[in-house]
């Protein structure tokens, strides 16, 4: 689904999904046929409590308008506990981030189980059309030069 | 720096018809470190593995990337492909082009350009992969089955009879389940008693069975191969070495109040009990929560009668830990509770019953003897009504999405056995469809409606009403004479829906075994590995992983059984060297990597290292392979970037990122 | 002080302990620096005084590393780092002989300039053990003089207490500090729209020179080798190739500090540009403590960091951004 035919900008999305939930969530969206904008992006990581802010920022820095981190329902890691530590590193991150003056909306933390193909895909298509409402990543590319 | 070959996979049209494969090789060719580009209509056929081992070796390639379906798919058959042709198989990577492209994406512009973003991502990573060796880790070769159902029971003997110690784990007193329950089986009216109980005899005779019964798994910890479990065994307060299952102990028992679980609380038992007459083990257990001597300190009446002594007030629980190779969860289901269907009376009225309280009152040693009554005033009924899908296909919150599947099959049983016991009881079955796929299923239902006269109506019940006189009218729907229809009903059976036992939310999590937004357990591949949860050595027996009948349960019961022998006859296991390694020249000695990592596979160690000319003892961070299992928590942990996971490592995250942001 | 050089000397002359960290006065009379005497001798140098701001617990990382205890002196605020370091392994107990030093807060040479007293030649009052109230200042355009309180680092209005964690000896009496709230900057802040935090936080890092002088005197910031010197995520240190780079710098640094970060306030002390760098490490501290319970960091060594531990019934990202 292209996102409003004849507009200029398409948003740069990076989707970073757990190999265990998030990952085969998107495999069944995929086989489901539900569709998601192509925007989006996924990176692979076995849990996601692998992305280093670094990543996130990274993705940033070289242009990414949004980033979303999707991962087991807490409670359903694969490995116990990751996504719990992943959801107190979002939630600083994220919270600094917001501190700092960038939109709220360009981070996300979502959980997406394996079963939940339909999830994955309405979660990116509401994600891409929030992201193209904020308009291209300015904030975070321009946080240091004075005016 | 790299000898890549890129495989871009048409996947017959699949991938081939939105993604332009030609196009998609060609602009990879360019990327850096690929030295060969192709397509192929089928990178997994025989011929098309030739292909990319051929290349590895003519081309000396040092990594592969395979544009094709997801890595969940085909990552394995592709690094097999590799190492055949010589090259480790860690040097391979999978451009998801089929899943997250060509599967969800119509124009094919914009497919191929998402195609080659992919592909790049996945160049970028092999250009910084590194050859890695899986290390190897041993199988304890004893099973655990979760859940002493027809499920856990086939599923543990089935393993026995292969030659490996099982222990079966059942949270109530005895092991036989919801079938146990059951009066007669469909399609063929057998006692379901008379089949199952020779089967839980069988176990509890195995030598290689051990039974946990009265007892539930309370920690899980390891991997596939190597378990450890703590289960929790209840205090029975009857010593089991002792008792002779004379059965004294619960006719004398004095407290009589207690629901019958097993009677699905149509009547009372006693606080000492054994749940059913052919239990097993036929040892009774002390409900404390009823027991007048736990209660009060007075009474004793079952130790006083126990000729062999086997009364012991004073045990405890105990904590049993062991060691497993495979894990076979066999948690079976319940019915939904029907609080919300107020519109039915079930919770008012004691005559709107479901077909699982049915199946005692029609058990002969059920709360009446087996004779079918109303179990308001006890008065035998004439006209009794069955509702179907009572929480099944449920598009609102208060039921499930999904078929139950048996429902329809017990309610032709139960309106066939009225039918046959009581000729001149009238029957009326309301139902959406009704649904007989499976052998002589549905030659059973059509005998219910023509040689038993069941008045089959398909329409939905909008309420039940009780009236003063004790009857229940009945409103429903004619659909297909399309009318409304009014029965004056003396009993009304509901076909509740079934779900997941509530216990296996927390083993799953125990478990780490993904669930679904339903509480069934999900399987590794809905098609081709059914019987297998995600988490590897976790296998799934029966409604635990989706509603079935007794005949498909003991069939996957069967396949569990023969996958966790399969695991167990292996004397070792490759481990995922996909795993944390920690560079001891960057490593603060902080433990902030110990403290996140949930498999305690890192260990501090005072170590001296030669950091440029400086040799200094130091403490630093060491990852033991063996036990770790590659989630990664411990690299965003660690301030410094000592530690760091092997396939999935920072450069490589961050080429990728960059890859795609390009 | 001099009961501070006294005791100094007997511990180093009974053998007690092999050196001692301090203070040295500097080229000028508000710069002491942080330096270590091993000789009686070596001592004259030593001087304890308001500005004598320094948290001496990093250098023991160091200390930790030589032969013999090493006598350090430290304030209260700096017994949180040392309790922090301790935590993580980095300072050595046995290796340390902790004199608690009293602190009546310390001093800011920018806010005594910032009061328009220029060309500053002496400043009298300043000594730790004196009493004074007011500051005498000999500048070349005469005398001035200013309110100590006025001229005090901010991290001293917001003081944590004036109770040393760790010790095992003390001198000298210290006196409360506090008048401001801490988290009051954070709070105005984020009070702001977006628009206006976003433009203070461009103008205020426009200003960051990469000189790394916030991490080399941080106490958390002790890493062997920073990853921004490191290649594992392609974030070497060099000639900043582009605009973002200080930007991440200064997220990730407060992020590797987070729950880590005793608010010592050094990083806002020494920055050259006079960046509010302890704003950073502020918000995620008054983040923690919203989200996860008070909780500050060096208090004891026992309670697990809050980045290294979870309840499963944290709060989501989602609303932590709303609620942060």
């Amino acid at each position: 689904m292209p996102i409003e035919e004849g507009k200029e900008f398409r948003p740069k999305i990076v989707a970073f999904c757990c190999n265990w939930c998030s990952y085969a969530g998107a495999d069944l969206a995929g086989s489901s046929r539900l569709s998601y904008p192509a925007e989006v992006k996924i990176i692979r990581v076995p849990c996601s409590c692998r992305v280093n802010p670094m990543f996130i920022l990274r993705a940033f820095e070289k242009g990414a308008d949004g980033v979303i981190l999707c991962g087991c329902h807490p409670g359903d890691c694969h490995y116990s506990t990751g996504n719990y530590y992943t959801r107190r590193r979002m939630a600083l991150l994220f919270s600094m981030l917001d501190y700092l003056g960038v939109e709220k909306g360009r981070t996300r933390v979502e959980w997406v189980s394996a079963a939940e193909g339909a999830k994955f895909s309405a979660t990116m298509n509401e994600f891409v059309k929030e992201i193209a409402s904020l308009g291209r990543n300015v904030r975070l590319g321009d946080l240091r030069c004075r005016n | 720096m790299q000898r890549i070959g890129v495989f871009v996979c048409h996947c017959g049209s699949n991938i081939a018809a939105t993604v332009d494969v030609k196009k998609v090789a060609e602009l990879l060719r360019v990327e850096p470190g690929v030295v060969h580009s192709e397509d192929y209509p089928y990178m997994c056929s025989e011929a098309g593995q030739s292909k990319i081992a051929e290349a590895i070796r003519e081309k000396n390639l040092t990594g592969i990337v395979v544009c094709s379906c997801s890595p969940r798919m085909h990552e394995a058959t592709f690094r097999k492909t590799a190492e055949r042709a010589g090259l480790n198989p860690y040097m391979v990577e999978i451009a998801n082009i089929r899943e997250q492209c060509s599967w969800i994406h119509k124009d094919k512009e914009e497919a191929t350009k998402k195609a080659v973003i992919l592909g790049r991502a996945a160049v970028a990573k092999v250009n910084l992969d590194t050859p890695l060796k899986p290390g190897e880790s041993l199988v304890t070769k004893r099973a655990l089955v979760i859940g002493g159902g027809i499920a856990g029971i086939q599923t543990a003997l089935d393993i026995a009879d292969a030659g490996y110690e099982v222990d079966l784990v059942e949270k109530t007193p005895s092991i036989g389940g919801r079938m146990a329950q059951l009066d007669k089986t469909f399609p063929t009216l057998d006692c379901s008693a008379c089949i199952l109980t020779p089967k839980m005899v069988d176990a509890a005779a195995h030598e290689k069975i051990t039974l946990y019964t009265y007892s539930e798994v309370e920690k899980v910890s390891g991997f596939v191969g190597n378990f450890t479990v703590e289960i929790r065994k209840k205090a029975r307060s009857v010593d089991m070495s002792k008792c002779t299952g004379c059965g004294l102990c619960q006719e004398k028992c004095p407290s009589r109040k207690a629901p019958s679980e097993f009677n699905r609380g149509l009547n009372t038992r006693s606080a000492i009990y054994t749940p059913f007459a052919q239990a097993i083990p036929n040892v009774p257990v002390i409900d404390r929560e009823h027991c007048i001597k736990f209660k009060t300190g007075k009474c004793g009446v079952c130790a006083k009668v126990c000729q062999a002594g086997a009364i012991d007030y004073e045990q405890k629980d105990e904590i049993i830990t062991r060691k497993y190779g495979a894990i076979v969860v066999a948690t079976g289901f319940d019915m939904i509770r029907l609080d919300a269907y107020d519109e039915y009376d079930y919770s008012q009225s004691p005559d709107v019953i479901t077909s699982l309280e049915l199946e005692r009152i029609m058990n002969a040693a059920g709360p009446t003897q087996g004779h079918l009554e109303r179990l308001s005033d006890g008065k035998a009924p004439k006209e009794i009504v069955f509702v179907q899908c009572v929480g099944s296909r449920c598009a609102d919150r208060r039921g499930k999405s999904y078929c139950s599947k048996i429902c329809c099959m017990y309610t032709a049983k139960h309106a066939m056995l009225i039918r046959d016991k009581y000729p001149d009881v009238k029957v009326t079955v309301f139902y959406i469809d009704v649904r007989t796929p499976g052998k002589n299923f549905d030659e059973f239902y059509r005998r219910a409606v023509e040689e038993y006269g069941v008045n089959y109506i398909k329409g939905q019940v909008g309420k039940v009403i009780p009236r003063p006189d004790g009857k229940l009218m009945v409103q429903g729907s004619d659909l297909l004479d399309n009318r409304q229809v009014l029965i004056e009903a003396d009993m009304v059976v509901l076909a509740a829906a079934i779900e997941p036992d509530p216990s296996v939310r927390e083993i799953a999590t125990m478990l780490t075994a993904s669930i679904d937004t339903n509480n069934f357990l999900t399987e590794a591949h809905p098609k081709l590995r059914p019987v297998e949860s995600p988490t590897a050595g976790i296998f799934l027996s029966g409604v635990c992983q989706g509603p079935k009948d007794i005949p498909e349960t003991v069939s996957q019961a069967g396949a569990a059984a023969i996958k966790a022998v399969g695991l167990l006859a292996k004397d070792r296991l490759l481990t995922n060297p996909c795993t944390a390694a920690a560079d001891e020249l960057l490593c603060n000695g902080c433990s902030s990597c110990e403290n996140v990592c949930p498999y305690g596979a890192i260990q501090y160690v005072e170590k001296v290292v030669n950091d440029h000319g400086i040799r200094e003892s130091r403490r630093v961070a060491q990852v033991n392979g063996a036990l770790c299992q590659g989630c990664g928590a411990c690299t965003v942990a660690c301030p410094s970037g000592a530690m760091d996971l092997q396939g999935f490592s920072n450069r490589q995250i961050i080429a990728e990122v960059d890859a795609v942001c390009r | 002080m001099q009961e501070l050089i006294r005791r100094g000397k007997e511990l180093l002359l009974e053998g007690t302990v092999k050196r001692i960290l301090g203070w040295k006065a500097g080229d000028l009379p508000y710069n002491p620096e942080p330096a270590f005497f091993e000789t009686e001798e070596e001592l004259k140098d030593f001087i304890y005084n308001g500005f004598c701001g320094a948290n001496l617990s990093k250098y023991m990382i160091e200390a930790a590393r030589m032969e013999g205890k090493t006598l350090v002196f430290l304030k209260p605020c700096d017994t949180y780092s040392f309790n922090q370091l301790l935590k993580e392994h980095r300072v050595e107990r046995e290796k340390a002989y902790i004199i608690g030093v009293g602190c009546r807060g310390k001093l800011d040479i920018e806010k005594i300039r910032s009061q328009g007293i220029q060309g500053i030649l002496g400043i009298e009052g300043a000594e730790g053990d004196s009493e004074g109230e007011i500051l005498k200042i000999r500048t070349l355009y005469g005398d001035r003089t200013c309110s100590y309180s006025s001229a005090m680092l901010e991290r001293c209005h917001v003081c944590r207490g004036k109770e040393h964690r760790i010790y095992d000896e003390k001198i000298g009496e210290s006196a409360d500090t506090r008048d401001r709230d801490r988290f009051g900057e954070v709070e105005k802040l984020e009070a702001m729209s977006p628009e206006e935090r976003f433009a203070f936080f461009k103008e205020e890092l426009g200003k960051c020179i990469r000189c790394n002088a916030c991490r080399n005197v941080c106490p958390a910031c002790s890493c062997r080798k920073c990853v921004f010197d490191g290649n594992q995520f392609d974030s070497a240190q060099k000639a900043n190739a582009d605009a973002f780079e200080e930007k991440m710098f200064h997220i990730i640094r407060a992020f590797h500090v987070a729950g880590r970060c005793t608010d010592c306030g050094e990083c806002s002390r020494v920055c050259p540009q006079g960046i509010p760098l302890h704003l950073f490490n502020r918000k995620f501290i008054l983040d923690i403590n919203r989200f996860y319970g008070e909780y500050q960091a060096g208090e004891d060594i026992e309670k697990p960091c809050p980045l290294t531990d979870y309840a499963p019934e944290d709060i989501e990202p989602g609303e932590a951004a709303e609620r942060g």
